[in-house]
């Protein structure tokens, strides 16, 4: 249970220095740090698929985002006053969370028990209806297929307006 | 020498020489990927992310030009469009072969049999068809774009 936290740990590390660096490559590769403790945990909780994906997309964001942010600097900052007003907004807002968050979460069940109900059922009757051996495939394409059809339409959704807005050709001289 | 590797364009000749090597067996994992992704973990997101990202490495290593010659982003995007389509049309097919959306209409068959499970190989490879389009596609534009309208 201990490598959860330390993953944990790592992963807010890594996002506190992607948000304080002042160079973009440093926070590109921060970032970096974070996506790969996200796998590792994947992978420590018997996730493989969303291990993955989560290391395919992961290289994939990296490259674009080093080949984007180059190795300029980050020349927005906020000093003074307004500094000392969002550190202090922070942790309020911290306190506050901590709070509520201690009293709903002393009521969560044990970590990963009991199976959700739902979820035994798909374990228990998954193969025999589907016929996938990989249940988590049964369960995108089968049982929640609406949502992988939502998912496909936002992702060619998302890459039509990149095509658009960024495109060469049709564009008017200046 | 072979033409592609004498052009200035890209990275060093040791990187063309390696990635040469490299990039069938990327794009041959993605459709492994791909195809027996209702049998093993992974299936049409991540082999079409994979098989992806063996044109990236060609993008990165060889220059624009030599990649454009493999796959067009027109290409792309219709390919993309086209994965679109099979998974909306499995979709669609159900209605007249089952009785409501997204039924599985085709036989189960064996469990780890390759051909299995009905309709999801096929809408994984939609999928996988959809996602390489897709992000090749992107990679494309907001790079390579995004440098030379800088120049």
């Amino acid at each position: 249970m201990w490598e959860i936290y330390a993953l944990a740990f790592l992963m807010i590390a890594g996002s506190i220095v992607a948000v304080h660096t002042r160079y973009l490559l440093s926070a590109v590769i921060s970032l970096a740090v974070v996506g790969l403790s996200l796998c590792v945990t994947f992978l420590y909780l018997q996730a493989p698929d969303c291990a993955i994906t989560q290391v395919v997309v992961e290289v994939i964001a990296l490259i674009i985002l080093i080949r984007a942010a180059g190795v300029e600097k980050d020349l927005l900052e906020i000093k003074g006053k307004r500094e000392a007003f969002a550190a202090t907004a922070t942790f309020i807002f911290i306190i506050v969370f901590a709070i509520f968050a201690f009293a709903a979460l002393t009521h969560l069940p044990k970590f990963g028990y009991p199976v959700m109900k739902v979820s035994s059922e798909y374990i228990s009757r998954g193969l025999e209806e589907t016929g996938a051996a990989n249940l988590v495939t049964s369960v995108l394409l089968d049982y929640r297929a609406y949502d992988t059809l939502g998912e496909a339409t936002v992702l060619f959704t998302a890459i039509l307006g990149a095509i658009v807005v960024l495109r060469e050709i049709g564009r008017k001289e200046k | 020498m072979s033409p592609y590797r004498a052009r200035k364009e890209g990275m060093t000749n040791i990187v063309k020489t390696i990635s040469k090597f490299v990039v069938p067996p990327i794009i041959l994992f993605g459709i492994y990927m791909v195809l027996h992704g209702h049998l093993t973990p992974g299936g049409g997101f991540p082999g079409g992310v994979i098989m992806a990202s063996g044109f990236i490495l060609l993008i990165l290593s060889f220059g624009k030009e030599v990649t454009l010659k493999k796959l067009k982003v027109s290409t792309a995007s219709i390919l993309e469009s086209t994965g679109a389509l099979i998974f909306l049309c499995l979709a669609i097919l159900g209605i007249p072969a089952g009785g409501w959306f997204f039924v599985n209409f085709l036989s189960k068959g064996y469990p780890l049999k390759i051909i299995s499970a009905g309709i999801i190989p096929l809408a994984n490879i939609g999928i996988g068809i959809k996602v390489m389009g897709g992000v090749f596609a992107v990679f494309f534009t907001l790079v390579v774009f995004r440098i030379s309208a800088k120049r």
